[in-house]
């Protein structure tokens, strides 16, 4: 590869909207690592074969927040919002082990996946509940989904009895916490969901008449694109995604918490999205960029935990990242920036119309 | 506008019905709001009915005591929203404030230093949404969701264990029961200082949000933020004033709540949002903005604490279901303001 090659494939890369993503998590890495030297080991477990180590353990962790960051990335497209995706996985998951504690078959394949598809069918519904409300009602989409965030805990609640119900079943236990080929099943099964949705979105017109109408809908709906069906289809998909998350986050311990289930993931699922270059505004998204985003947060938990700082303190340090992320997408910093760049170099013109371009 | 300005005072020395009657036509959005009362007066009677003991001072004085700081949440609630914004770190914000001031006065701090700080501390938070909301043109609710989740962290780096007040600290004085009236056996109308707080907010955020400029520039920013602006009124400082008062007066509801609890936990007023969201939405307050009362907020705070009053009594209704059916009634006048303005429209 020629120098100028490699320096054009350098800046493709930095103009990526993930880039920054990625060197956060190599700094959080390297923060752990100086820390501890031996933080990035992985060793093969001389027993069955399976991976070890903290790498492992943060794609295992990421795995719930990409699902509900790719519904997440799909909803915010169309200009919207959903802030139920925490409560859905709850309620997900309390189905699931309510089934699972009734059918009381540990072993029996059918009944985990009856389980898993009756979980995936309810949060379904729920999604199809706040697209309803969305579309066809006319609701803002944050008070739609709000009401269903705050419900949906005791939707939960009222399916488990108020308890937290454990049940066991091995075919179950294995989507959270089996191996296949010394790789977590959870963080394989999150990498095939993400290929396939963006496969469907990307490969047919869906992406781009989802964009189209999160940028500008009177404009798409003149183009003929009927929003109506497509923000519904936007809303179940995040329903049903947040189900799966539900369902690889429950499945590692086998218990669902009501409470704790999910708790605050709508943070992370907007932040992933955030940090993956799309904008709270609508329009643009991009999975890839979701899914680094969730691979970050995995990272900053885990990292935060390892620090020694209690885990129910996270939140605030995700909070602070997402309003600088919010400072930077505004208007007002960004022409800040482009002022003093201006200042500085004596022929900017080029990059400002280039930016404008990719804008 | 003009309807609303002329709503609270048109009809004075009318007929009850027909002043009704001539306020729904002059403002459809009003609807709510009756529909609001209606249904209060709907619950006490059916709890009387139902359940006996429900039209009594004990009950009653309760219902206040024990609402408290849901209404003063709710008021606060109303100036957001009438802006067109909503602020969901009210919950997050109570949690912050209690455990530090709680916190502070072990530390042997001067009581009245603590209330101040614990409001200050509101009042921060809500600079800061306000601040990225009005200057980085960020969407309020996510600025306040933020804020909720910063609040809520910040909260749990302090402690994760409920924090006693102590059982000699002045600040239990604010629930300290006063008797008015000396009812027979345990019938007794009975008040406490944070209610007659809580009653003062009501009376000074009536007074700002209808009588005050202040309170008018808050409601041409929710019918019309360009207008608004147009026609010079002062947009920006309002706008971010709404969410300060809004943070302070979580902060005062931290200081009544913990009053009255004693104690204060990381995990203290998780959903309360959603309180104050439905409290001020089915006093009438729309959505959307430009439109609400705070005396209508103010009767939604006690619709949904008599709701609770009433599923206690009742003991058939799993205590899981109040969320449930919190979000049912908010989702039900949310479709009500919807039908209400779309056909104005």
């Amino acid at each position: 590869m020629s120098a100028p090659a490699r320096a054009s494939v350098w800046r493709d890369l930095i103009h990526k909207p993930f880039f920054w993503g990625i060197v956060a998590i190599v700094a959080l890495l390297a923060l752990n690592v100086i820390k501890d030297p031996t933080y990035l080991a992985i060793s093969i477990n001389p027993n069955n074969g399976n991976l070890v180590g903290n790498l492992i353990d943060i794609l295992r962790q990421a795995a719930p927040v990409m699902m509900i960051a790719i519904g997440m990335s799909l909803v915010i497209a169309t200009g919207g919002i959903d802030l139920s995706v925490g409560s859905l996985m709850a309620v997900s998951g309390a189905v699931s082990m309510e089934f699972l504690a009734a059918a009381g078959d540990s072993s029996s394949l059918g009944v985990a996946l009856a389980a898993v598809g009756l979980s995936l069918l309810i949060t379904g519904i729920l999604g199809a509940v706040n697209g309803v409300l969305v579309a066809y009602v006319g609701l803002q989409p944050f008070i739609a989904t709000l009401v269903l965030m705050l419900a949906g805990r005791g939707v939960a609640k009222v399916i488990t009895g108020g308890q937290n119900t454990a049940a066991s079943s091995d075919p179950y236990r294995w989507i959270a916490n089996g191996f296949l080929v010394g790789i977590p099943v959870v963080f394989i099964l999150a990498v095939l969901i993400v290929v396939v949705v963006s496969w469907v979105v990307r490969r047919s017109a869906l992406g781009l008449m989802i964009e189209a109408i999160g940028i500008n809908p009177k404009a798409s709906r003149m183009a003929g694109i009927k929003p109506k069906g497509l923000l519904l289809t936007a809303y179940i998909l995040s329903g049903i995604l947040a189900g799966i998350a539900g369902v690889m986050s429950v499945g590692s311990v086998m218990t669902v918490d009501i409470s704790r289930t999910g708790y605050q993931l709508e943070l992370d699922a907007i932040l992933a999205v955030v940090i993956g270059g799309a904008s709270l505004a609508g329009g643009k998204f991009s999975l890839s960029g979701a899914f680094v985003g969730a691979l970050l947060i995995a990272t900053l938990d885990k990292t935060v935990l390892f620090l020694g700082v209690s885990s129910s303190a996270t939140p605030a340090f995700k909070a602070i990242v997402i309003v600088a992320i919010c400072l930077l997408q505004s208007e007002r910093v960004r022409s800040w920036f482009q002022r003093r760049r201006r200042t500085q170099a004596p022929a900017p013109r080029v990059e400002i119309v280039k930016e404008e371009a990719a804008a | 506008m003009s309807a609303i300005a002329a709503a609270p005072v048109q009809g004075k020395g009318a007929g009850i019905a027909d002043r009704l009657r001539r306020l729904i036509t002059a403002n459809p959005s009003a609807v709510p709001t009756i529909a609001s009362v209606i249904i209060f007066v709907g619950m006490i009677v059916y709890g009387e009915v139902a359940y006996g003991r429900i039209v009594q001072a004990s009950t009653l004085s309760n219902l206040l005591i024990n609402n408290a700081h849901v209404i003063v949440l709710a008021v606060a609630m109303t100036f957001v929203i009438i802006t067109g914004g909503i602020d969901l770190s009210v919950g997050s914000i109570i949690a912050f404030s209690s455990v530090a001031g709680v916190m502070l006065s072990n530390a042997g701090w001067n009581p009245i230093a603590v209330v101040v700080l614990m409001i200050v501390f509101g009042a921060l938070f809500g600079l800061v949404s306000g601040i990225l909301i009005r200057y980085f043109n960020v969407q309020p609710f996510i600025a306040t969701l933020a804020m909720m989740f910063l609040g809520r962290g910040l909260a749990s780096l302090l402690s994760t264990k409920p924090e006693q007040l102590p059982s000699d600290s002045p600040i239990r004085l604010l629930s300290e029961k006063i008797k008015i009236i000396d009812g027979p056996k345990v019938n007794d109308l009975v008040i406490t200082p944070a209610v007659i707080i809580a009653i003062l907010v009501v009376l000074a955020a009536f007074f700002v949000l209808h009588r005050t400029r202040t309170g008018r520039t808050v409601y041409a920013i929710g019918g019309s933020e360009n207008s608004a602006l147009l026609m010079g009124l002062s947009v920006h400082r309002t706008k971010v004033l709404v969410y300060v008062i809004s943070g302070a007066l979580s902060g005062l509801a931290a200081v009544l709540y913990t009053s009255r609890l004693g104690t204060a936990q990381n995990i203290t007023g998780i959903g309360w949002e959603l309180d104050a969201i439905a409290a001020a939405v089915i006093g009438g307050t729309v959505l959307t903005g430009a439109y609400g009362y705070v005396l209508g907020s103010v009767v939604g705070a006690l619709v949904l604490g008599l709701m609770t009053v009433l599923i206690t009594r009742d003991g058939g209704i799993p205590p899981e279901m109040t969320t449930i059916i919190t979000g049912g009634i908010l989702l039900v006048f949310v479709l009500l303001q919807r039908a209400v303005t779309r056909k104005r429209e």
